[in-house]
């Protein structure tokens, strides 16, 4: 075992740590709501080539590992970045694979063009509440038994109206049928069924690793709030009560994140249980985000249910981002299908 | 990021199982079991005799030219069986914090004797009135000439009754601050004035009540100096927060209770396992065990590095041991009805071992620090929040 990154990794981390903390501070996120998308934000990240950075470099990718994405995933989950990094390195990655000499993946690589992918199978010609489906230019789908690639004409970023949402993500329907999108049919059969369940996987792992960011920042809100904040005439974090809850969550929140680091390596590494991990992954970083938001909101007393104080932007993304996938208990009762399949 | 688990003790494990195979009675398992003494003597003896107590150890103080590796392999196997071997970890504990604070004299007197398999030593903290605020302890010893005479009472003094000495925390002076009053004594049990009565537990183990009235021991037994028996006890502190490591694996008590599900049907004609609300739990459980093992393996990833892996520690054990407590009692809900029926019990499913799990947990979050201890440790020393223990 080596918990370890290396030099690279580490120097990653730091460039974009420090790409958030000057572009996404939480006024940029709060001006980018409702939507929940930055231009420049964005425009900066694909400068640094950060949605094509799993691309092979023969592709004109920056062949960078998982790990090194969930590097760059957590940085953006800690800054709330408004910006669809996850579900457009999941979309890159995936029309990468299956359609690699095409222009739809250079249009990707060379330009600023927004990829997305529909995480749910489509129902009646409509991709319901896509990701980054406001802002998207290009929507991968499960249609049917075919994966599609629907593009929207080029232009001006096409800013859908999103319908008001809890986490402020620009989600948005898909109607497919409508007459100016351009279809592009990329795998049939099993091969599309495979390549879908692989990237929402991938979708699972960054999101877990958005959410990890996303966490803890919450957690450090919280305990600079109860050191600075007094009550009977100590320090609230003085109290047993909010000690150990802290402990608690931070406990398991660095568990949560020794499981994410886990993923990632055992995607990079083709380990067979890479998928599995991936939803472990998931489900536990989405319930720790969710229960440390909702301590470190607590813990503001009153300030903490108003818009001014920080700590409610993570409370509503950590519910409302993993909802994306649909009913958390599903993905488990498919994860234990799979943890504990009879021995063939 | 590297996760893979390298078994260190890969190249001993044959011979470890060879061993195990031919001189352990899987029986004592059950018998353990059944008296609640998680200590087996005539096994005790046998790695004594074979030199596996005494792997590692330096040859002056009786150690054997024994591999260590090939030592801890063979406790892993005993382990594996079900057998506890309490008696040798509280020696080895104690032995250690003699290699760091004994005098010549004593290295020689008490390692020697223990890696033989002589004596057994176990430890005597907790009293009636102190057991999270340890340094509390009120038994007294007292200076008389040469000797020093002792007299007070502890609890859950584990594996007395099958022990020949106790490492017994004392005050030795009431006017000095809590912390500076203490010092430790190695203590025969079989000295006039000591008394044994048994305490029974949820889970069956066996522990004990110790008495010690008007006690007489030599200035010899005192294990460093009057008044530092704080610092003696951290010494030994240091032994007892081990990490997880790779160990021995197979299929887990998760994955058989999955098993046992499939072929369980239901009134409706369905498999269990198909059942939502089972799965649920089931994927619950993976989850949190695979959490619970990569605590436990980064303190000894943090300690390989020459780290000191306190928080670390003490978040694997707090994780961990509420994590089984949530666990077991999850699986009892799907054993359903049945899970009530103990190991021995007709019809019990999977022979009572999770009803056997379910109790033993019990102790986990309580002794080797509580949870609360654990989440303090945790909240200052990793959050940095301000100690709130009242001044003392
Ligand atoms: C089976 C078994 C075997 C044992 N073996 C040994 C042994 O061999 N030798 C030995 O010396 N001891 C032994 N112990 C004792 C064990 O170490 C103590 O039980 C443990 O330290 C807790 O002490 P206590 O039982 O006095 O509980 P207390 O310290 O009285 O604790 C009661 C409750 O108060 C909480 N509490 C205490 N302090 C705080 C605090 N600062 N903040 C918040 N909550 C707090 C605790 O967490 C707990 O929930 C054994 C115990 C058991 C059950």
């Amino acid at each position: 075992m080596d918990l370890s990154f290396t030099a690279e990794q580490e120097a990653l981390r730091e460039a974009f740590a420090s790409l958030f903390a000057h572009t996404a501070g939480t006024d940029v996120v709060r001006a980018a709501e409702p939507l929940g998308f930055d231009e420049k934000v964005w425009d900066q990240l694909v400068r640094t080539g950060a949605p094509a950075m799993a691309v092979p470099e023969g592709l004109g990718g920056g062949g960078a590992g998982f790990v090194d994405l969930i590097v760059v995933a957590q940085e953006l989950g800690k800054r709330l970045a408004p910006a669809p990094l996850v579900e457009a390195v999941v979309a890159t990655n995936l029309i990468a694979e299956a359609a690699p000499g095409g222009p739809l993946l250079q249009g990707l690589v060379d330009q600023d063009r927004v990829a997305t992918l529909a995480l749910q199978p489509v129902a009646s010609g409509t991709a319901r509440l896509v990701p980054a489906g406001a802002v998207a230019e290009v929507l991968i789908a499960l249609d049917g038994d075919e994966l599609v690639a629907f593009e929207r004409p080029a232009g001006a970023r096409p800013h859908v109206p999103s319908p008001p949402n809890l986490g402020a993500s620009p989600i948005a329907d898909w109607s497919l049928d409508g007459p100016d999108l351009q279809r592009t049919v990329l795998a049939g059969g099993a091969e599309a069924r495979r390549l879908h369940h692989r990237a929402r996987a991938e979708w699972q792992l960054l999101m877990a690793a958005a959410l990890d960011g996303l966490r803890s920042a919450a957690l450090d809100i919280g305990v600079e709030y109860v050191k600075s904040r007094w009550a009977f005439g100590v320090p609230i974090g003085w109290f047993q009560a909010i000690q150990h809850r802290l402990a608690d969550v931070a406990t398991a929140g660095e568990g949560a994140q020794l499981l994410l680091y886990e993923a990632a390596w055992a995607r990079d590494t083709g380990g067979a249980d890479a998928d599995r991990l991936a939803a472990m992954a998931f489900l536990y970083q989405s319930e720790l985000a969710q229960l440390t938001t909702r301590e470190s909101l607590q813990f503001h007393g009153g300030y903490g249910y108003t818009l001014e104080y920080d700590i409610q932007l993570y409370f509503r993304r950590a519910k409302a981002w993993p909802l994306a996938l649909g009913d958390p208990a599903r993905l488990a009762c498919e994860l234990a299908r799979d943890l504990f399949a009879p021995e063939s | 990021m590297d996760f893979t688990i390298t078994d260190e003790l890969a190249d001993v494990r044959d011979e470890a199982v060879r061993w195990v195979a031919e001189h352990v009675d899987p029986e004592w398992a059950d018998i353990q079991h059944r008296s609640g003494d998680y200590h087996t003597p005539e096994l005790h003896q046998l790695l004594a005799r074979d030199g596996w107590l005494g792997a590692g150890w330096p040859a002056e103080y009786g150690g054997r030219d024994r591999s260590p590796a090939q030592a801890a392999a063979i406790h892993q196997e005993i382990a594996a069986l079900g057998i506890h071997e309490d008696g040798w970890s509280t020696t080895d504990m104690v032995c250690k914090t003699l290699l760091h604070v004994g005098t010549e004299e004593q290295k020689q007197r008490y390692i020697s004797k223990a890696l033989a398999g002589e004596t057994v030593i176990v430890l005597g903290y907790t009293e009636p009135d102190s057991g999270s605020d340890v340094a509390a302890a009120k038994c007294r010893a007292e200076r008389d000439g040469e000797d020093w005479v002792i007299h007070g009472q502890k609890m859950f003094t584990s594996t007395a009754h099958m022990a020949t000495h106790v490492f017994l925390l004392t005050r030795t002076d009431f006017e000095a601050p809590k912390h500076a009053g203490l010092t430790l004594f190695m203590v025969p049990l079989d000295a006039p004035g000591v008394e044994i009565q048994p305490t029974h537990t949820v889970g069956g183990q066996r522990t004990n009540t110790t008495f010690y009235s008007e006690v007489r021991v030599p200035d010899d037994a005192r294990i460093g100096e009057p008044g530092h028996g704080w610092d003696v006890m951290g010494v030994a502190l240091v032994y007892e927060r081990g990490g997880g490591g790779a160990g021995r694996t197979g299929p887990s008590l998760t994955d058989r209770v999955a098993g046992w599900c499939r072929g369980q049907i239901t009134p409706e004609g369905t498999s269990l396992f198909d059942d939502p609300t089972v799965q649920q739990r089931l994927a619950r459980i993976a989850i949190e065990s695979e959490v619970a093992r990569l605590l436990g393996l980064r303190v000894g990833w943090v300690a390989g590095q020459g780290g000191m892996p306190g928080v670390e520690g003490s978040m694997a054990k707090l994780y961990g041991s509420e994590a089984k407590q949530r666990h077991y009692s999850a699986m009892q809900d799907i054993l359903g009805a049945e899970a009530v029926l103990t190991h021995g019990s007709p019809g019990a499913p999977l022979a009572g071992e999770v009803d056997t799990a379910f109790r033993y947990a019990i102790v986990g979050t309580i002794y080797g620090g509580t949870s609360e201890i654990q989440r303090e440790i945790v909240a200052q020393r990793r959050l940095g929040l301000p100690r709130s223990r009242p001044k003392s």
